[in-house]
């Protein structure tokens, strides 16, 4: 029972000595924020459906570390994301800019849904002619009310 | 008629959309510095550690910047070729050693051959992120003025090197 309640009392007493305040994953916390929401906006060129962010790839790494010395020395968000453009081209920039050549990205869709609501349109007009009310001769009403009667009658 | 025509244009044009969308490289991203001054570098040679060579050296003549590391499997792929290239003196080649180790970088060219010039070095790849490398091998055309005119992502092919490089070499020098 002894050993047992010494047992008891290091089991307790080593987590305490051994616990020590975490520390801070990077220098300046604050930066490194600042780092992450704009790497999130960039794709890793390596990985590709990856954000600079989030990538584990040397490549990402350092863009990270280059954007975060950039940051250091009080470039703006925008001068940096200039500079990787530059380099990199706009397939680094998730949201591409509005330019000639990315017209047909951003508007595209658009089109091909105006092309399909007046395909649509016109069909459905199309069709409505095409299934207009039969005219029936005077003949051809009775025999269908004949019919119809019989089919009551049957019924009943 | 026009009830099995129309679908099937639609069908043909979307075919061709497919064909050409199989046949485009995701992975060779355009590089927005074609045409562009290549960037500059101050970087220490790789035999001479002493040394350096700066971009501007190379002013006045058409060369290859060849980006490559021990590290990197497609290399291997891409080497003999350049070797060849070398040794027939058609162009310059000067190499880039990217994110490499001094001493795995100068077994490696011993093992398979130095078809550079000269090797620069750039150890964490900040020369590599002006260039827009992101992936090696990479290979740059630069002109006599110093302006990228051609960068080959990947390994150089034979194809590559008949039918783009040599040619754009051959019209630059002209």
């Amino acid at each position: 029972m002894k050993k047992f309640g010494l047992l008891l009392a290091l089991m307790l007493l080593l987590p305490v000595s051994w616990a020590k305040e975490a520390a801070p994953v990077a220098e300046d916390p604050e930066l490194e924020r600042r780092m992450v929401t704009l790497s999130e906006e960039l794709r890793c060129l390596v990985c590709q459906n990856e954000t600079i962010a989030a990538s584990r790839a040397d490549f990402a790494n350092d863009v990270r570390r280059e954007i975060r010395e950039q940051m250091k020395a009080d470039k703006s968000d925008k001068e940096i994301v200039d500079f990787l453009v530059a380099r990199y081209g706009d397939f680094v920039l998730y949201r591409p800019p509005v330019k000639s050549s990315t017209f047909f990205l951003w508007f595209g869709p658009f089109i091909f849904l105006v092309i399909g609501a007046i395909v649509l349109f016109v069909y459905l007009k199309r069709r409505r002619k095409q299934i207009e009310e039969p005219m029936l001769t005077e003949q051809q009403l009775k025999q269908a009310e004949s019919l119809l009667k019989e089919g009551k009658g049957n019924n009943a | 008629m026009m009830r099995f025509l129309v679908p099937l244009a639609i069908f043909v044009v979307l075919v061709g959309f497919l064909v050409v969308g199989l046949g485009l490289k995701p992975r060779e991203v355009p590089s927005p510095l074609i045409g562009k001054p290549a960037p500059e570098f101050q970087l220490r040679q790789l035999h001479d550690s002493d040394k350096m060579l700066t971009s501007k050296e190379n002013l006045g003549k058409v060369w290859l910047l060849n980006v490559w590391a021990s590290w990197c499997v497609s290399c291997r792929q891409e080497h003999p070729l350049l070797v060849e290239l070398a040794k027939s003196g058609i162009v310059p080649v000067y190499g880039l050693n990217y994110k490499d180790q001094r001493d795995d970088a100068l077994r490696w060219l011993k093992q398979f051959g130095n078809p550079y010039t000269i090797s620069i070095v750039d150890p964490e790849g900040r020369t590599g992120l002006d260039y827009g490398v992101y992936g090696v091998p990479e290979t740059y055309v630069i002109d006599k003025n110093g302006v990228i005119r051609y960068k080959q992502i990947g390994p150089v092919t034979v194809d590559a090197l008949q039918t783009k490089i040599l040619p754009l070499v051959k019209e630059l020098q002209g």
